[in-house]
């Protein structure tokens, strides 16, 4: 017996290993591998340069991920499904384009043009998957058309001016400038991850033990619930030693932990793993596969307007669209290399995390280093590519007969 | 001893293009009876169940169930109906567990949560009910071996309580024990009081636990047998169409073959 069936007595280094082997037999990279080639990354720009680790690199690091982070997690929906969303970047210009011209030039208050430019995004998503799912036009032709198309409507939208400069005080400049200065704010969100993370496995312990199922010995729970805690306290140390937790990331991993919950613990978040797995299998389950394909298009777009407006919260103004394609490659290989599989049905919402912070951690430290932005590209490529071996290569393992 | 009249088909057609798969077929199933459908690659059989699993609706018919018309345009009308089907493309999510496949559209949930922990018992009760033995319920189904597989796909159409059950070809990949766990598995369900429709290739499964034997011919009915009574090799030319047979009483407008 391999896996979750887990006996009481089992060494836990052995327990951990054999998970490894599991994952990777069913074509689930696990988070592990990118966690380790992250702290490569992080102790090779550190020895290159002492500032890379500086708690206030990292704070802006931590930062400068959200934006990208959150279109990420859209994308990871649409990739969970097998397809593809190339819109993403057009729609988070678009989205704050039109928050822009709605509260700058036309008076509306932040709130309210927050919200209509957040909603856009999910009105272009659902448009997206209108004639994806209903008139089977492949999601790439359909978002690809909306690639062009909403980059022209973001440059009709801000053509006069070509850039508008956001209210620097505002709701949304606030997104990404606020600071929880009180150290005990960090700490008490470090202390209660991990506790939220015990109780739930300890009462599914609990649960499986009465029901004389296999169950996971306690000392490895203990043993997981410490690994996140020391992650948690070590950001938040580091997080305090600069001007306290980032709202943004606050924002940023919430988003992650509520879509995580969506996606694997609820009936909706089944279906979309099980269009991963096979649309004729799940049409035939009676799942709803053009709603659910729908719904997932919106999440993107949703996602993709959210992460727009952070982005241009970040630099406080909008303009004209041209580097929405980087935005685009950058959130699809963030995905990606956290781990999300390209050929459906495998991945996490946490695999946006870690990704983005392996691709903002490369573009951070080399522009620390001064590399010129052409080797700054060819590298990010480079990246790209080995996790998309790495993911071609799990699929096609012996024992995972997967889609192909 | 058949019961009453469960599921009916009444000149039911359906066409692939040029192809006409389906061509006024009729066919009748009762409680506790065992119908098989035979037929030979191509012959309609498969086209046929989805057509009553809502998968695939017919062009033209008429489906009753316990004497009324019913519509069947989904495969959720179908379960609802209480209509149970094991595919021939055995119709599994690749990616997920065996528990995530037993339950696939029908999970257990808790306060809009899935309730993981009570679906994996009532799956592994469920295996152990019908004695089938999966190392791990935990292991995506693309892990699996062929015959592990179908047993999962038969588990998956037993959970509920299904009135009727389609098999099509469900011991394509099973060996020699797996094999007989299903036909013993058909004839309990039969003494339960469901209709089963079995398609298979294998006279002797037939022989084992058919009570009647449909045959379709190029899409349209070619004979209907009982089973005990008829001997192996009329069967056979029957599906061959070294005969042919409209054993139905004709409609108006319509002569035998
Ligand atoms: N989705 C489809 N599109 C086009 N043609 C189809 C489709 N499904 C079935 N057909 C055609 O309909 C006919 C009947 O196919 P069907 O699968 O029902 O045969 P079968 O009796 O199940 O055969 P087998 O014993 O090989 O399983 C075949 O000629 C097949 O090519
Ligand atoms: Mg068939």
């Amino acid at each position: 017996m391999t896996g979750r069936a887990l006996v009481p007595g089992r060494r836990h280094v052995k327990g951990v290993l054999d998970d490894i082997r599991r994952r990777l037999s069913e074509g689930e990279r696990g988070a592990l591998p990118v966690a380790l080639g992250l702290i490569v990354l992080w102790a090779v720009f550190e020895i290159l340069n002492d500032n890379f680790l500086s708690p206030r690199n990292l704070s802006n690091l931590s930062v400068d991920i959200v934006g990208t982070g959150l279109i990420a997690v859209g994308i990871v929906f649409v990739l969970l499904i097998g397809e593809i969303d190339l819109s993403v970047g057009s729609v988070g210009g678009l989205a704050a384009a039109v928050f822009a011209v709605l509260n700058v030039n036309q008076g509306l208050p932040e709130w309210l043009a927050l919200v209509m430019a957040v909603l856009l995004g999910s009105l272009i998503g659902a448009l997206h998957g209108f004639f994806f799912a209903r008139f089977g036009v492949p999601a790439v032709v359909v978002t690809l058309a909306g690639l062009l198309a909403w980059n022209g409507l973001t440059l009709y939208l801000l053509g006069q001016s070509g850039t508008i400069n956001l209210d620097s005080d505002g709701l949304v400049a606030k997104l990404t400038s606020y600071y929880f200065n009180d150290i005990a704010v960090a700490y008490s969100l470090a202390a209660l991850g991990p506790a939220v993370f015990f109780l739930a496995a300890y009462r599914d312990r609990r649960r499986r033990k009465a029901a004389a199922m296999p169950y996971r010995p306690l000392h490895e729970i203990v043993v997981r619930t410490a690994a996140i805690a020391v992650v948690a306290f070590a950001a938040a140390y580091v997080l305090n030693q600069f001007q306290g937790l980032p709202l943004a990331l606050l924002i940023f991993v919430v988003l992650v932990a509520a879509l995580d919950l969506l996606l694997r613990r609820t009936p909706y978040g089944r279906t979309v793993y099980a269009l991963g797995g096979g649309v004729e299998a799940a049409r035939r389950a009676g799942v709803r596969v053009t709603w659910v394909r729908i719904s997932v298009l919106m999440v993107s777009g949703t996602m993709a307007a959210l992460g727009g407006l952070f982005l241009a919260s970040r630099i406080t103004s909008v303009s004209q669209p041209s580097g929405t394609s980087i935005l685009l490659l950058n959130a699809l290989a963030a995905a990606v290399i956290g781990g999300t599989s390209l050929f459906g049905g495998h991945g996490r919402t946490w695999s946006a995390l870690l990704g983005i912070l392996v691709i903002q951690s490369l573009s951070s430290g080399m522009a620390l280093l001064s590399v010129e932005s052409a080797l700054q590209f060819m590298i990010t490529g480079g990246v790209l590519l080995a996790a998309v071996v790495l993911d071609s290569l799990a699929r096609r393992s012996p024992n995972s007969r997967g889609r192909t | 001893m058949p019961g009453p009249l469960l599921l009916a088909l009444r000149g039911v057609s359906k066409r692939f293009g040029a192809v006409q798969a389906l061509a006024d077929v009729d066919l009748e199933i009762h409680t506790g009876e065992v119908v098989a459908l035979l037929g030979d690659n191509g012959a309609g059989k498969s086209t046929l169940v989805k057509v009553i699993a809502g998968v695939g609706p017919a062009d033209q018919g008429v489906i009753e169930w316990q004497g009324h018309t019913v519509q069947v345009r989904r495969p959720h009308d179908a379960q609802s109906l209480g209509i149970a089907t094991v595919y021939q493309d055995l119709a599994l999510c690749e990616n997920l567990d065996v528990v995530g496949n037993v339950f696939l559209g029908r999970e257990v949930r808790r306060l809009g949560i899935l309730d993981e922990v009570e679906m994996e018992r009532r799956t592994r009760d469920l295996l152990k009910s019908l004695s089938i033995r999966i190392p791990d319920v935990r292991v995506p189904v693309a892990t699996l071996s062929g015959g592990q597989r179908q047993t999962v796909a038969i588990s998956r159409s037993l959970l509920g309580e299904p009135r009727m059950l389609l098999l099509d070809e469900p011991t394509a990949s099973l060996g020699v024990e797996q094999t007989a766990h299903v036909l013993d598995l058909v004839d309990r369900l039969r003494d339960h009081g469901l209709g089963v429709l079995l398609i298979s290739h294998n006279m002797g499964d037939v022989k084992a636990v058919a009570d009647q034997a449909a045959v379709l011919r190029l899409g349209h009915n070619n004979g209907f047998f009982d089973v005990m009574t008829t001997s192996q090799e009329q069967i056979i030319s029957s599906i061959t169409g070294a005969t042919s047979h409209a054993r139905r009483p004709p409609r108006p407008g319509e002569a035998g073959l």
